[in-house]
């Protein structure tokens, strides 16, 4: 076991985590930004297209990420071609961290004071503007701190996907410090991943307070 | 809608009620109207009922009403924040009833709005926010930078232009509020409760302001509140709502000169002096000693136009005339308020007392005797 599969075992899962967080960010946003504006009294108002929306987050993510992860094998194949390797994990983490990530950002979208879109529509925006100018900016302190969590809940999930051949930390873990008794590997893992979440979450938490003017 | 009626309505001619414009000229000419409207929630509750109004250009309208009494959503239908359920609103004798959004976009930047609680963007700076109703109109840049120049100047945040809300105070952030009203150089300027959340001084300095704009801009200026005083200090006729109604109307002076409704008149009683305790406790309501003094309520309710000759109604009294309370304050040129007066050894009867007092004051009323 060298210090090379090591670095390659944390490549993979920031490449895992990256990549799916990522994709979560850039559907998540708008996912949130759906849910909260087309609830009853929202600025485009669809109830029932919100309910079942809101109905199918909900669905996926109440489903354990092990069991979701091998529900999907065949969907898996179907957009990577393989069911083994980094790419492959990142596409059921993509499918659990996106409701994931929507939810807690609608969350934050929801707490905008409605005042704030009452001086927006009274002052001549249309509602795209408001999205883009009141909610989005308001909310951001708060989608920051959310997408951070999102990032530490993606770690803990990637590890889960290195057990069924992901690749990444989880793997090396598993392999070597749980199949192998290597407890030297396994301590490694250990404090390379909780580096790896403590940076993350203080660099998040330092951003929502920069981005925090209230 | 028929072809005609829309044509109408483009002209900006009202199709109902033509024979009543030729009656009232004055409505024609009228900035905000309102023709029986109604705003009912959920079918049952009846926020407003049968509300007819003409706010003329240019005057400062105050609507007053307790909490719950329907302010809040009359002031909202002139910018359609609000959605009547039935009856007009007319803005320069256009109804906006049936504007899509482009024409209430348009409408909207014709009428700035403050607010209660200012809702101004936290994550914007002062600049930020006065300046963005220009940016999502899509004025160029060199035009926002002067006018949100121009507007910071005059409400005096010239220096405070990179904080952020959180950093001002509660009177800041309202002038920042009024400079982003502003922007677009509105005609009607909407006021929701614009100083309840202020203290008494800073209130004060923002009707200033507000009167100032009114004069220098000329706009119509409406403002809803549950404070007398403020309608006293700014407004040049008022609406007393309740329950969705209008129970009283007039020019300022007459309303608080003399209060109609039972509401104008709880809404009036902290601005008026009642008899103090103290004297109360010594007031008998009948005339138990011959050398008790007679107690007199007179009441200045603005419709004379001198201020009253105090030695000419002392020596029409008769005896010897003490003043217990009053005072005299002017609103819109006319004096009012009223005098409270124990008379000893007056010749006269308290009846005549009462008939006299009332050559100079419009209501006398005997309170009592004694003190």
């Amino acid at each position: 076991m060298g210090f090379d599969r090591l670095v390659q075992g944390a490549i993979d899962t920031l490449l895992m985590v990256g990549v799916s967080s990522l994709i979560a960010l850039l559907v998540g946003i708008p996912l949130a930004v759906f849910l909260v504006t087309s609830d009853k009294g929202g600025i485009y108002q669809a109830p029932a297209l919100n309910r079942v929306l809101g109905a199918f987050v909900n669905l996926f993510r109440s489903i354990p990420f092990l069991i979701l992860m091998v529900a999907l094998i065949p969907f898996t194949r179907l957009i990577v071609g393989t069911t083994y390797g980094v790419w492959a994990a990142v596409v059921p983490l993509t499918i659990a961290a996106t409701p994931f990530f929507a939810r807690i950002a609608e969350v934050s979208l929801r707490e905008v004071d409605h005042g704030l879109i009452e001086a927006a529509q009274a002052m001549g925006c249309r509602r795209w503007h408001i999205i883009r100018h009141v909610l989005l900016p308001e909310a951001l302190p708060g989608i920051v701190g959310g997408f951070t969590i999102t990032l530490v809940t993606m770690i803990n999930s990637s590890a889960m996907a290195g057990a069924i051949g992901a690749g990444g930390l989880g793997d090396i873990a598993y392999r070597y410090g749980y199949q192998r008794f290597d407890t030297q590997i396994m301590l490694t893992v250990i404090v390379l991943l909780v580096v790896l979440v403590a940076v993350i979450q203080l660099g998040g938490d330092r951003l929502a307070r920069v981005l925090n003017k209230r | 809608m028929s072809a005609a009626n829309a044509r109408l309505r483009d002209l900006g001619t009202p199709p109902r009620g033509a024979e009543q414009t030729q009656l009232h000229p004055e409505l024609n000419r009228a900035h905000v109207r309102f023709i029986n409207l109604g705003k009912t929630y959920d079918g049952t509750v009846h926020a407003l009922h049968g509300i007819d109004l003409a706010i003329q250009r240019g005057e400062v309208f105050g609507i007053i009403g307790r909490s719950g009494a329907g302010k809040s959503s009359l002031i909202r239908t002139i910018n359609r924040l609000e959605q009547p359920s039935s009856g007009r609103v007319l803005i320069d004798q256009v109804d906006i009833g049936d504007f899509d959004e482009d024409r209430l976009v348009a409408l909207r930047r014709r009428i700035g709005m403050i607010f209660q609680h200012f809702n101004l963007m936290s994550a914007k700076t002062v600049w930020q926010n006065v300046e963005l109703p220009l940016k999502v109109a899509g004025i160029p840049r060199p035009q926002r930078e002067q006018k949100v120049r121009e507007l910071l100047e005059l409400v005096g945040l010239q220096d405070k232009h990179k904080a952020y809300p959180a950093q001002l105070s509660g009177g800041q952030k309202q002038r920042v509020g009024i400079a982003r009203s502003l922007v677009h150089d509105p005609e009607i300027l909407l006021c929701d409760e614009a100083t309840s959340a202020l203290d008494p001084e800073t209130t004060q300095s923002i009707l200033a302001l507000l009167r100032e704009i009114n004069r220098r801009l000329g706009l119509t200026i409406v403002l809803i509140t549950h404070e007398m005083a403020v309608i006293r200090d700014i407004c040049d006729r008022v609406v007393v709502l309740e329950h969705g109604k209008i129970v009283e109307q007039g020019p300022v002076w007459q309303v608080f000169g003399n209060p109609q409704h039972a509401v104008s008149q709880t809404l009036l009683a902290p601005l008026q002096h009642d008899l103090p305790p103290e004297l109360q406790s010594r007031l008998q309501s009948t005339r138990v000693a011959a050398d008790a003094a007679v107690v007199l309520r007179l009441q200045f309710t603005g419709s004379a136009t001198d201020e009253p000759d105090l030695a000419a109604l002392f020596s029409a009294l008769g005896g010897r005339v003490r003043l217990l309370q009053g005072g005299v304050e002017r609103i819109q040129g006319h004096a009012l308020g009223q005098l409270l007066l124990a008379v000893n050894g007056s010749a006269h009867s308290a009846e005549e007392l009462r008939n006299r007092a009332a050559n100079w004051a419009q209501q006398v009323e005997v309170l009592g005797y004694g003190v």
